[in-house]
């Protein structure tokens, strides 16, 4: 029985990881509806970022966190302002913005290498204290708590942003009709770059957490968890902020137990996409997704 | 005492006649000291960037030295580095060009044992020899006689691994736990397998991951529960260093070892599991601490010139530029392909970081292995 709660919690928790990554993703992606796949070079570089402020400039978790979150949004301007909008008067903005979208990724994660070099480096030792509890053989850390929370928690403000705010209205309403929102006085440019860079702040602080608690940031960190994010947005539903958490930990729960299951931990990926299948056939708009009709 | 104009003439003669003499000599074989060509074929970028980057380092190094110390009549080395982008198309277009434009005289890599599949059968036909650094697949050097390689395969390290942990710590049974999508950590899997078969070591379970997986906490869970007396790991380091230090998070107690192959015989492997390291065992090619004169000037240079600590790639990297240059003094030559190819075959015996090093009559490493455990943060030799 033991095991069965240790896998719990350990898919819940990856699947919070995976959400964290897919809500930033999902804010433009399901909101905004522009792919975004310079989103994993984002939050690669934000990982990398912070590793550099604590390293290499010295500073403390608590200002090289906020800083290298800062840094990423900052990085969304620019992804913006290169790869999407000076292609959005095409009628096929989007489908040209991915693959420009594409170009900034190579860009962002070739810098990364050139700076950062291409080994797998890790936070120094002891730099974040991570607390270990034991409950019998089960065991639990602070840093795996901390992630669950702050996923949750930046459901929780994200949603009510996009619900209760001006900008998050706003935002909604470029969603909706860019030229009715132009036509209500609305400044498309300001709120689509705004959405920009709070999802891609969102997308760095992912990195910073992911690679705290797995120990390690590459320039290629983002290949593993861009395809999942990918399938966390549809399985929550596009441009639910909810759905992007509960897929996420829906999909870190079907990973663990097919291992636990099946024993035969290569299934993994199989049973993950064959459950993303199955939803899209018997609820093609995902979990919490409502058709057509747009939610935050 | 004034020049005569017969004088003036005859000494114009002379430097005429040198100069043209020496430019006779310099078109038709380079004049002392001689140049040797060499291309590397490195994954500078892609999936073995990390790789690639300590092997250009390591080739970097000796190159370096052999050059400030070839004076006037030693051979001086010319290095063509390209990347294949850890691809085995632009493997082909590398080696295509190393062998048809550059003209090189022997080609060092290809990092990949995937790539080395495609690009050395290349070489073969076009009769460049290839002297690979770390390509520990089943097979390569069958592709013909040209191909050689420095790195022992996993086939030749892994089965004195696992003697050396049974006779030493008496282990029964064991989890199995390995990459299932790529050549080398498949390799090292299937090695693992037959000797613990061999040696009589019960499997209690076997759990695959993928590259670029970070969380190995499903698999880890299961494995604690059934309690084996070690975890048998065959994964790259990046995956490996994860797996390390998420055994010891979930509880996996450090009494029982982590026993790797070539892979994680690296120093990242301790930089990045930290203190979760200890208790780790790898079967290397190479061993860092290794009192070998040769091999403290390399760790100690390499420290120096790129700010970290070498690693076992680096190591048969740099290996690989001195065993050529045994060979070209032999050769006779610096651009001729066959001879140079002749003399590596009587490569025996050498003196490298490696250790004594001899290629084997199928052109590949005859070196010892060692294991290694890490204690205190170091690798340290656990047994012969």
């Amino acid at each position: 029985m033991s095991i069965f709660f240790q896998q719990l919690i350990n898919g819940f928790f990856i699947g919070s990881v995976y959400g964290l990554f897919a809500i930033g993703y999902t804010l433009v992606f399901g909101v905004l509806d522009i792919l975004n796949l310079a989103h994993a070079a984002i939050f690669t570089l934000g990982g990398l970022s912070a590793l550099w402020l604590t390293t290499t400039a010295g500073l403390s978790p608590w200002e090289a966190f906020p800083l290298a979150t800062l840094f990423s949004g900052v990085l969304g301007l620019v992804l913006y302002r290169v790869a999407f909008a000076p292609l959005r008067r095409r009628a096929d903005s989007n489908l040209s913005g991915l693959i420009s979208s594409i170009a900034m990724a190579i860009v962002f994660e070739s810098a990364a290498m050139g700076i950062f070099g291409a080994r797998t480096v890790r936070f120094p030792e002891g730099m974040f204290p991570n607390r270990v509890w034991h409950f019998g053989s089960i065991i639990l850390t602070s840093l795996q708590l901390e992630i669950v929370v702050v996923a949750l928690a930046l459901m929780v403000v994200l949603t009510a942003w996009l619900k209760h705010t001006r900008t998050g209205k706003a935002v909604r309403a470029v969603a909706e009709s860019e030229n009715t929102a132009r036509l209500l006085g609305i400044n498309v440019e300001r709120i689509v770059s705004e959405t920009f860079f709070v999802s891609s702040a969102l997308g760095g602080a992912a990195g910073i957490l992911y690679g705290l608690y797995f120990d390690a940031l590459a320039p290629n960190m983002g290949h593993s968890i861009e395809l999942k994010g990918l399938a966390v947005i549809i399985l929550g539903g596009m441009g639910s902020i909810p759905g992007a958490i509960l897929g996420g930990i829906a999909f870190g729960l079907s990973e663990v137990f097919t291992v636990e299951l099946t024993g035969m931990s290569n299934l993994r990926d199989a049973v993950a996409f064959t459950v993303l299948l199955l939803i899209l056939i018997l609820k093609p708009s995902g979990l919490l997704g409502r058709g057509r009709v747009r939610e935050a | 005492m004034g020049m005569s104009a017969g004088n003036y003439a005859k000494k114009t003669a002379i430097v005429l006649a040198l100069a043209l003499g020496l430019t006779g000599i310099c078109s038709r074989a380079p004049a002392a000291p001689k140049e040797a060509k060499i291309g590397f074929a490195l994954s500078m970028t892609g999936a073995a960037a990390a790789y690639g980057e300590t092997q250009k380092n390591g080739a970097q190094l000796a190159i370096d030295e052999i050059n400030a110390r070839a004076g006037k009549n030693g051979i001086k080395i010319v290095p063509v580095f390209e990347d294949d982008a850890s691809q085995p198309e632009q493997g082909v277009n590398v080696f295509n060009r190393l062998i048809f434009a550059d003209n090189v005289v022997i080609i060092i890599g290809p990092t990949l044992s995937n790539t080395a599949q495609v690009t050395d059968r290349i070489a073969q036909k076009a009769g460049v020899p290839v002297l690979g650094i770390s390509n520990t697949a089943k097979g390569i050097t069958d592709i013909g006689n040209y191909i050689f390689r420095d790195s022992l395969t996993e086939m030749q390290v892994i089965p004195d691994t696992i003697r050396v942990v049974k006779k030493k710590l008496g282990i029964k049974k064991v989890a199995l736990m390995y990459g299932n999508d790529d050549a080398f950590t498949m390799s090292g899997y299937n090695a693992f397998k037959k000797a613990l078969l061999d040696s009589h070591i019960k499997i209690l379970t076997e759990q695959t991951f993928s590259k670029g997986d970070r969380d190995f906490s499903a698999q880890l869970t299961e494995i604690r529960s059934l309690k084996p007396d070690a975890l048998v790991v065959s994964a790259l380091v990046e995956e490996g260093s994860g797996i390390v230090s998420q055994a010891r998070e979930l509880g996996i107690p450090v009494s029982v070892p982590i026993i790797g192959g070539n892979g994680f015989n690296s120093p990242s492997l301790i930089k990045n599991a930290g203190k979760a390291a200890e208790n780790v065992i790898v079967g290397a090619a190479w061993n860092e601490s290794s009192s070998n004169p040769l091999n403290r000037r390399f760790v100690r240079a390499y420290t120096a010139k790129f700010g970290s600590p070498p690693d076992q790639f680096a190591a048969q990297a740099y290996a690989a530029v001195y065993i050529v240059l045994d060979a070209l003094k032999r050769a006779g030559s610096t651009d001729n392909r066959k001879a140079l190819r002749d003399a590596l075959t009587h490569v025996k015996g050498l003196n490298t970081v490696l250790g004594k090093f001899s290629f084997t009559k199928n052109r590949d490493a005859d070196c010892t292995p060692v294991v290694e455990i890490v204690k205190n943060g170091r690798f340290t030799v656990f047994g012969k």
